[in-house]
C-alpha cells in the first residue's frame, strides 16, 4: 500500500511530538496558503509580482511576529509555532515566507528584544497587524559574509544622528514603512536605529530582475544625511551580536520554512511519478525513481526531527547559533537537492510553470545564500570544532 | 443574543474510508478530523451576528475527548465558551437528544448547525431538536439576517426558487452556502482558545433509535468497453445483453 499521508509526510510520527495546538497552527496555516498564496503565487512569480495586499492578511493571521508577547500585537506562541507557520508559507513560496520571516525576526524581534518600551508600544502592534511593513538593513554592497566590516555610520549631532551609507539585498525594502538599519557610531561601535519611510535622504530603489524570490520584493537602503531622531536608537544593544542575535531567530524560521518547500516537491514528485506513464508502467515503479523519492522521504524525516529539536531548544532558550546554523545550512541545502531531483522526475513539465518545482528551486537558491551563506555555516560548525575560525 | 452553535466532528473530505474487519465500524486509523463543513457556515454567521449585535456563542459538540482539537477550533475562529457531551454520537435521535437538554437549561435564542453532516448525511437532527423543544426549525437555509431583536428572516433553497421565511426567536436552523464565508482562525485567537471555557457533562440517558448492522462500500466502477464505430450494431448488442439497460 503506498504511504499516503493527508496532509504531509510524517514518516516517523513526529506529529506525536507536537501539541494539538500545535496541529491547528499548522492547518491554520495550511488553509491560509490554501486560499491566499497557492490560487495566485505561479502568476505572481511569473510577473515578478509583490502582493502587497497579502502584508494586511499574514497581519490578520498572526504570521508576524508569533513569538512576540500579546501585549504588542504578536501571538505569545512557542518556537515550534514560529517553525510551522514558516513551514506551511514556505511550502507555498519561499518569498512569501521571507516577506513574514524579516517582519517577525528581523525588524519586530530586535524591537522586541533590543527596543525602549516607547519603541515597542510605537511599533510592534503596527507591525503585528501588518499595517506597517518593515526591513532589516545589515548587509551592504561590500559586506556581505563579513558585516563587521560596515561602512554605513552615524554621527552625533546632539540633538539628532547623522546616517550616512547604503544596504543591499533587503527584503522588503521597496515597500517598507520602517527599517532596522545596522551603521557604525563615531567609536566604531555598531547600533541599531529605526528609520522611518518619509525621513529626508532615506530612499529605497528596488532591485530587478530577479531569477529568485520572484513574488517578494528585494532593494537597497539608502541613506544620504538622514536626520535619525535620538529616541530612534535601539538602547538596549551594542555591537555585532545585536544583528547576529535577530538572525538567529530568522535562520532558525528558514530552517522550518525549506523543510515546506521540499514537502511540495517532494509531493508534486511522488504524484507525477504514479501517474506519468511510460513504457507501460508508471516511472514510480522504476527503481531510479523510487531512488530519488525514498533519498527526498529520508532527507526530509531527517530535517523534520533537526528542525523540531532546535525548536524544542529554542523554547527552553538553549539553542546555540552554531546550532541554528547547523540546522539553516542542512534543511536548505536538502530542500535545493530536492527540487533538483524533483525536477527530473517532472521530466519536461518540472520546466514549466504549470509546476512549482522550478520556482521553488530558483527560490532556495537565494535561501541558500541569505542569512549566511552554505559555506559561511559550515565554517561555523568547523569553528565550532576546531576552535579555529576559518573564514577571516 | 444567546447562540448555540451545534458542531460534528467527521473524516476529513480527502480521507480514505475504510471499515474495520466486520465491518461493523468506521476504521478511524490515520483518519484526520474536522469540524463539518455544514457547520461551519452556521458558526461563522453566529460570529457575523455576535459581533454586529452582541450576545454570546456557544459551541457544543456531542463526542469523546478526542473531538476537542476541533471544539479548541471553534473557539480560536471566535465562539465564547464550549460544551461536549462526553458520548459517541450513536445516531441523530440521540444527539438531538443531547442537543435538546442543553437548549432546555440554557434558553438560547438561536439553535444553529449544518444542514447535514457530511459523514452520515443524516439532514435531521435541526428537525429533530426543533421538534423536541417545540421551537420553529428553518432547513436549510442559505442566508440569515435578524429584523429585529425579536425576528428573524431566512432564505431557503427549495425545488425551482427560494423560499424567503420570517420566524419569531427562538428557532432552529440549519445552515448551507452561501450562509458566510467560512473563517480560517488566527494566531491570537488560537492562544486565548486555550483559557476559554469548555465544559464536558455527561450524556442525558436517552436511547439511540437505530443501530449499525453493517457498512460496506460502493461498488468499483467497471471499466471502460470500447467499440469500434464501424461496429455500432455490438454496442446495441452489449447494452441489451450484457448491461441490460435496453
Amino acid at each position: 500500500m503506498a504511504y499516503e499521508p493527508a496532509g504531509a509526510p510524517d514518516y516517523f510520527d513526529i506529529d506525536e511530538l507536537l501539541t494539538d495546538e500545535h496541529k491547528l497552527i499548522r492547518q491554520t496555516m495550511r488553509d491560509f496558503v490554501k486560499r491566499e498564496i497557492s490560487p495566485y503565487i505561479e502568476q505572481w512569480a511569473q510577473e515578478a509580482h509583490f502582493p502587497s495586499e497579502i502584508v494586511k492578511k499574514f497581519g490578520e493571521v498572526g504570521a508576524f511576529g508569533p513569538t512576540i508577547p500579546a501585549e504588542y500585537g504578536g501571538g505569545g506562541l512557542d518556537y515550534i509555532s514560529y517553525g510551522i507557520i514558516m513551514q506551511e508559507i514556505e511550502r507555498g513560496d519561499s518569498g512569501m515566507r521571507s516577506t513574514a520571516s524579516v517582519q517577525g525576526s528581523l525588524v519586530m524581534y530586535p524591537i522586541y528584544k533590543y527596543g525602549s518600551e516607547e519603541q515597542r508600544n510605537k511599533y510592534l502592534p503596527k507591525l503585528a497587524s501588518g499595517e506597517w511593513l518593515g526591513c532589516f538593513g545589515l548587509t551592504e554592497p561590500d559586506f556581505g559574509s563579513n558585516p563587521g566590516g560596515m561602512v554605513t555610520n552615524i554621527k552625533d549631532m546632539g540633538d539628532h544622528y547623522l546616517l550616512n551609507g547604503a544596504k543591499m539585498w533587503i527584503s522588503n525594502s521597496p515597500e517598507c514603512q520602517v527599517a532596522v538599519v545596522w551603521a557604525k557610531n563615531e567609536e566604531g561601535r555598531i547600533k541599531g536605529l529605526i528609520v522611518e519611510r518619509g525621513m529626508e535622504g532615506f530612499s529605497t530603489p528596488e532591485i530587478h530582475n530577479k531569477w529568485s524570490l520572484r513574488a517578494s520584493t528585494t532593494g537597497e537602503l539608502v541613506f544620504d544625511n538622514v536626520k535619525v531622531p535620538k529616541e530612534n536608537l535601539l538602547p538596549n544593544i551594542d555591537g555585532l551580536k545585536g544583528p547576529l542575535g535577530c538572525l538567529d531567530s530568522a535562520r532558525y524560521g528558514i530552517s522550518w520554512g525549506a523543510i515546506g518547500a521540499a514537502i511540495d516537491c517532494y509531493q508534486s514528485a511522488l504524484k507525477y511519478s504514479l501517474e506519468r506513464i511510460q513504457f507501460d508502467k508508471p516511472i514510480g515503479a522504476f527503481q531510479l525513481t523510487q531512488k530519488k523519492l525514498a533519498e527526498m522521504l529520508t532527507e526530509i524525516t531527517k530535517a523534520q526531527l533537526l528542525a523540531w529539536r532546535l525548536g524544542t531548544l529554542m523554547n527552553e532558550g538553549k539553542a546555540t547559533t552554531q546550532q541554528i546554523s547547523m540546522a539553516k545550512r542542512n534543511n536548505v541545502d536538502m530542500a535545493l537537492h530536492i527540487a533538483r531531483e524533483a525536477r527530473q522526475i517532472h521530466g519536461g513539465m518540472g520546466i514549466t510553470g504549470e509546476y512549482p518545482i522550478m520556482r521553488h528551486m530558483m527560490n532556495l537558491e537565494s535561501v541558500i545564500t541569505y542569512e549566511g551563506t552554505h559555506d559561511i555555516h559550515l565554517l561555523i560548525t568547523g569553528a565550532d570544532i576546531t576552535g579555529i575560525q576559518a573564514f577571516k | 443574543m444567546k447562540i448555540l452553535v451545534c458542531i460534528s466532528n467527521v473524516p476529513d473530505t480527502t480521507a480514505k474510508i475504510n471499515f474495520t474487519a466486520d465491518n461493523k465500524s468506521f476504521d478511524k486509523n490515520g483518519v484526520q478530523y474536522v469540524i463539518n463543513p455544514w457547520d461551519e457556515y452556521a458558526l461563522t454567521r453566529a460570529i457575523e451576528l455576535k459581533e454586529a449585535k452582541g450576545g454570546t456563542v456557544t459551541v457544543l459538540n456531542v463526542g469523546e475527548a478526542d473531538t476537542e482539537p476541533n471544539i479548541r477550533k471553534a473557539l480560536a475562529i471566535g465562539a465564547d465558551d464550549a460544551i461536549r457531551v462526553n458520548a459517541y454520537p450513536k445516531d441523530s435521535f440521540f444527539v438531538a437528544q443531547q442537543i435538546a437538554a442543553i437548549a432546555k437549561e440554557n434558553s438560547y435564542d438561536i439553535i444553529l448547525m449544518g444542514k447535514e453532516s457530511i459523514d452520515y448525511n443524516g439532514f435531521q437532527v435541526h428537525n429533530m431538536v426543533g421538534e423536541l423543544l417545540g421551537i420553529p426549525s428553518v432547513t436549510p437555509a442559505f442566508k440569515l439576517d435578524l429584523l429585529d431583536d425579536t425576528t428573524a428572516r431566512l432564505e431557503r433553497e427549495i425545488e425551482g426558487g427560494k423560499e424567503i421565511v420570517e420566524v419569531k426567536l427562538p428557532f432552529v436552523a440549519s445552515a448551507q452556502q452561501p450562509m458566510s464565508e467560512p473563517r480560517i482562525p488566527n494566531m491570537r485567537g488560537i492562544m486565548t482558545a486555550r483559557t476559554k471555557p469548555l465544559k464536558v457533562v455527561e450524556p442525558v440517558g436517552a436511547e439511540a433509535k437505530t443501530s449499525i448492522a453493517a457498512y460496506s462500500k460502493p461498488e468499483k466502477k467497471g471499466g471502460v468497453k470500447m467499440i469500434d464505430p464501424e461496429n455500432a450494431g455490438e454496442l446495441i448488442t452489449l447494452l441489451r445483453n450484457e448491461a441490460k439497460v435496453l
